[in-house]
């Protein structure tokens, strides 16, 4: 008993403060689960009720980290594996308020649909944990695992209305899709791993600094970074990897399709520009281009194939294709040395965006009546006599989503835009505006819908839209949110530029 | 042919391109298959390729790292069977014998 080894194991200090609001999340979502399953159903609302209260100790914590990397800077923490920068923050509380929203409007629809319990509560917060894990990951294992959280809960919500076969299908062709997305991604680790020896973002975006590859020695890490490109461009949606968005979005129960479309693709631009500029800025030349063309087939396709639509809900999927391009856009503009436009300006959209995202759909889930089944134009028709405060917050929305002035939306596609005409990216600029010009017959589609056409024999027999408290509020919100933020947006800009200084 | 065997020693090389193969077989498969099951299982297949290569890479570099991130993987993979599974049996108990073929309520 000699040789015993009783030295101390090396242990990485452990920055509490920084992982609080994941284990409150955490704890809370565990609880609810518990209680929630232990206990006889709640009270109206309660659940939803439930949710916003854990969010908003996650949230007080998430604004004093802001705080605290103002003043200390930007660290790596536990071993280096969770980055605590503004650009992982920023992150974080767009995803827990994204989360809160969405809880808030699932409430009366999971009543509406006798899908009322904790179970779909707990899975917005499940996944808004990996969200903010792989939002966070300065490490490869990391980024993994959070990816796969919001993965596997997301499944689990796609597939989560359980007579509703069209939510079923959904589920299993995110899932597959999903799961073969997540072996590329994982394929394109483990060769950058063998390519430099490392699976954490910072120590390889240094040893890629360093190292000089000669005769096709990087074939590897060059493999590797396709495949990686290949997962991330699967996980935002984005052209050529975008064929499972519309069917998921479609067939989702509407609220977890506003959950995919928020706080998704939030998680996964967020990682997508981190690896990109901590871990690979010095390859910024090999997969700017491939950027640049997903960027642009992106806002083309989704503005193009959403107006031949003819189900809101498919295009609103398509349109979320062509902002995955437009944000791409900005992710574009990051690759260019010296860049300090990019990163912020594709943040600033993302943030915007999945406020407006979540009052799109809540509006969305309201129309599509009981069954979640009525989401073709025809649905629409009328809205605006029968529900014209509903209809005017829908055309605020869907300005916003066009990119009009005075709205987020504006401010969110300028940013973009100049981000790539201040880089000489010129023919994506026109591209992207061309586009957006494209995709404005789309939401002007909805508003005729809305606005303009004539009742059809039959719409009376129609289930009248009911605008329950929790969802009218949700509504009010993001309305409020989207014109503020589009006439006021100097301390948001600020704030997105604020997250340019990362853990490297 | 003993003779040849003896002279070729396995590197990490020889589990590499194993590992590419494996993973291209499950890929084509989850795009050729058209039973659930099946391409679920193909997905597997690619998610323990990567791992075959995550182990022959950190042999190939001398470190643990990869080897521990293959028990991550693993049990991501598990958690992934348990929802997949689940998914799959509420279609299959809706409409016994589905293809992917036959699964086409979503379309436009």
């Amino acid at each position: 008993m000699n040789n015993v080894d009783n030295s101390p194991i090396d242990w990485p200090s452990i920055d509490w403060l920084a992982i609080t609001p994941m284990i409150v999340l955490l704890g809370g979502a565990l609880v609810l689960l518990v209680v929630g399953a232990l206990t006889p159903r709640w009270p109206r609302s309660l659940y939803a009720l439930a949710t916003v209260v854990l969010t908003i100790p996650a949230l007080v914590i998430e604004m004093v980290l802001w705080n605290r990397v103002g003043h200390e800077g930007p660290v790596a923490v536990i071993g280096d594996v969770l980055a605590v920068d503004r650009l992982a923050l920023l992150a974080w509380i767009g995803i827990t308020v994204a989360t809160a929203l969405v809880a808030l409007s699932s409430s009366e629809y999971l009543r509406r649909e006798q899908l009322d319990g904790p179970e779909s509560y707990a899975m917005y917060v499940l996944a808004a944990i990996g969200g903010m894990a792989l939002a966070s990951a300065n490490e490869f294992v990391v980024l993994f695992l959070g990816l796969e959280t919001l993965s596997i809960a997301l499944y689990v919500l796609a597939a989560s209305h359980r007579r509703r076969v069209e939510s079923q299908e959904s589920g299993l062709k995110y899932f597959v899709l999903g799961g073969f997305a997540s072996a590329f991604l994982l394929y394109g680790i483990a060769l950058l791993y063998g390519a430099t020896g490392t699976t954490n973002l910072s120590t390889m975006g240094r040893f890629l600094e360093a190292e000089v590859f000669v005769n096709g020695d990087d074939a590897m890490l060059l493999a590797g970074l396709a495949l990686l490109l290949v997962g991330l461009g699967f996980k935002v949606a984005a052209v050529p990897f975008h064929f499972w968005t519309p069917d998921v979005y479609q067939g989702a129960p509407t609220p977890a399709t506003s959950f995919m479309a928020s706080v998704g693709k939030f998680a996964a631009f967020a990682t997508m520009l981190r690896v990109l500029l901590v871990a690979l800025p010095s390859r910024a030349d090999d997969w700017r281009p491939v950027i640049w063309v997903m960027a642009i087939a992106s806002v083309v396709i989704g503005s193009i194939l959403a107006v031949v639509q003819t189900d809101v809900k498919r295009m609103l999927a398509y349109s979320s294709i062509g902002h995955a391009g437009f944000i791409l856009i900005g992710v574009e503009a990051a690759g260019h040395a010296g860049d300090t436009d990019g990163l912020p300006s594709s943040l600033l959209y993302l943030t915007l965006y999945s406020v407006l995202v979540v009052g799109t759909f809540t509006v969305v889930s309201l129309v599509s009546r009981t069954g979640d089944g009525h989401t073709d134009l025809a649905a629409f028709r009328g809205l605006s006599k029968e529900r014209p405060a509903l209809a005017l917050g829908m055309t605020v929305f869907l300005f916003a989503q066009a990119g009009m002035p005075v709205t987020s939306g504006f401010v969110a596609k300028f940013g973009v835009i100049k981000a790539a005409a201040d880089n000489r990216s010129y023919a994506v600029a026109i591209v992207a505006m061309i586009a957006s010009v494209v995709a404005a017959v789309l939401y002007l589609r909805i508003m005729i819908s809305m606005w303009l056409s004539d009742a059809e024999s039959g719409d009376d027999q129609r289930e009248k839209v009911a605008v329950p408290f929790t969802s009218a509020l949700v509504v009010t919100v993001s309305v409020a949110f989207t014109l503020f933020a589009g006439i006021f947006p100097g301390w948001l800009i600020d704030a997105s530029r604020d997250a340019l200084v990362l853990v490297r | 042919m003993s003779a040849l065997l003896a002279a070729a020693t396995p590197t990490t090389t020889w589990y590499l391109i194993l590992a590419a193969v494996l993973f291209g077989i499950g890929a084509v498969g989850v795009l050729v298959r058209r039973n659930p099951l099946v391409m679920f299982m193909c997905v597997e297949l690619m998610l323990n390729a990567v791992n075959l290569s995550f182990v022959a890479l950190a042999k190939r570099l001398g470190d643990i790292g990869g080897q521990t991130t293959v028990f991550f993987v693993m049990v991501v993979a598990a958690a992934e069977v348990v929802v997949g599974l689940g998914i799959i049996v509420s279609i299959m108990r809706r409409r016994p014998g589905a293809t992917a073929d036959d699964i086409t309520a979503l379309k436009g």
